[in-house]
């Protein structure tokens, strides 16, 4: 029997494994974006297994709501990526630090 | 009931996998596809759930743009990832036990909730259950009670493709570029030079 718990904790891992991508890849950008996507994922998944569980479909239309935020987020991330590589010629993230912040 | 939970248990496995070579794969060319393949088993898990159309728009946006969008920035940028993995197996032993205690922690707060016993999530996850199938719910729902959220959703997006192509856009030097307002300027004084050509010569 798939109760809510089961999605819950496979969502649970995900989450984690996308926060981890980030935290073992600190200096390749792309790895880092998709951890990103990843941790969006999971957020989704929380989304419809909760929208199934209370029998309410506005769940699915947040999940769709984190979807177009998703998707604006890679466009933006690979633009700056592209950009900062064009200006360094490399994407290691410790080299950002033009804005010595 | 078995085999729901044993599609369950496939897709969901295989969707963690996945998960796990994106993180760890050494090519990121690699990473994308894992990816891919695991936001392709997320939305057969979408599909287990009952929301069809979410299924279909995570693969078309996902698959179809996002994934493409990375494997197509991977390809284009010519870096040394193997110096990008420096640091990785540093990192390795504090991230796993920083992993484990997370999962843990959220792993005691869902069964405290069962414990606490507030709602009975001890039933089996069924789709929803209308006389309208799932796409027709959310176009009824979103096109009315969602309508402001649904147009945001648009503005972001405008403001996502045009910051992407105000950042990425470049003004290369001995481009030839169309001056609409010299060509709709000019008239028969500019335009055509008159020459006196002499019999048997050329100009």
């Amino acid at each position: 029997m798939i109760t809510l718990e089961h999605y819950l904790f496979l969502g649970a891992i995900i989450f984690t494994l996308g926060v981890l991508g980030i935290f073992l890849n600190k200096k390749n950008l792309i790895i880092i974006l998709m951890s990103i996507e990843l941790i969006l994922l999971s957020v989704n998944i929380n989304f419809i297994a909760f929208s199934a569980y209370i029998n309410d479909i506005s769940g699915q239309i947040f999940a769709m709501l984190t979807l177009t935020v998703a998707a604006a987020e890679a466009a933006i991330g690979l633009a700056i990526l592209v950009v900062f590589f064009r200006n360094l010629g490399s994407i290691e993230v410790n080299k950002i630090n033009q804005l010595k912040g | 009931m078995v085999l729901y939970s044993l599609t369950f248990y496939l897709f969901s496995s295989v969707a963690v996998l996945s998960a796990l070579m994106v993180i760890s794969a050494k090519n990121p060319v690699h990473s994308v596809l894992f990816l891919i393949l695991s936001f392709v088993n997320a939305s057969g898990l979408f599909v287990l759930l009952g929301a069809e159309f979410l299924a279909m728009i995570l693969v078309v946006v996902y698959v179809g743009a996002v994934a493409v969008l990375f494997l197509f920035v991977v390809m284009m940028l010519d870096i040394n990832f193997v110096k990008l993995r420096e640091g990785f197996l540093q990192y390795l032993p504090f991230g796993a036990l920083l992993g484990i205690v997370l999962v843990i922690e959220l792993g005691i707060l869902f069964l405290t909730d069962r414990s606490s016993n507030i709602y009975n999530n001890q039933r089996p996850l069924q789709p929803i259950v209308n006389e309208v199938e799932n796409t027709k719910m959310i176009g009824q729902i979103l096109y009315t009670e969602y309508f402001y959220l649904f147009q945001i959703c648009g503005i972001i997006l405008l403001v996502a493709m045009i910051g992407s192509i105000t950042l990425t856009l470049r003004d290369k030097g001995g481009v030839k570029r169309q001056n609409i307002d010299s060509q709709n300027t000019v008239d028969a004084s500019t335009a055509i030079e008159k020459k006196k050509v002499k019999i048997g010569e050329g100009i």
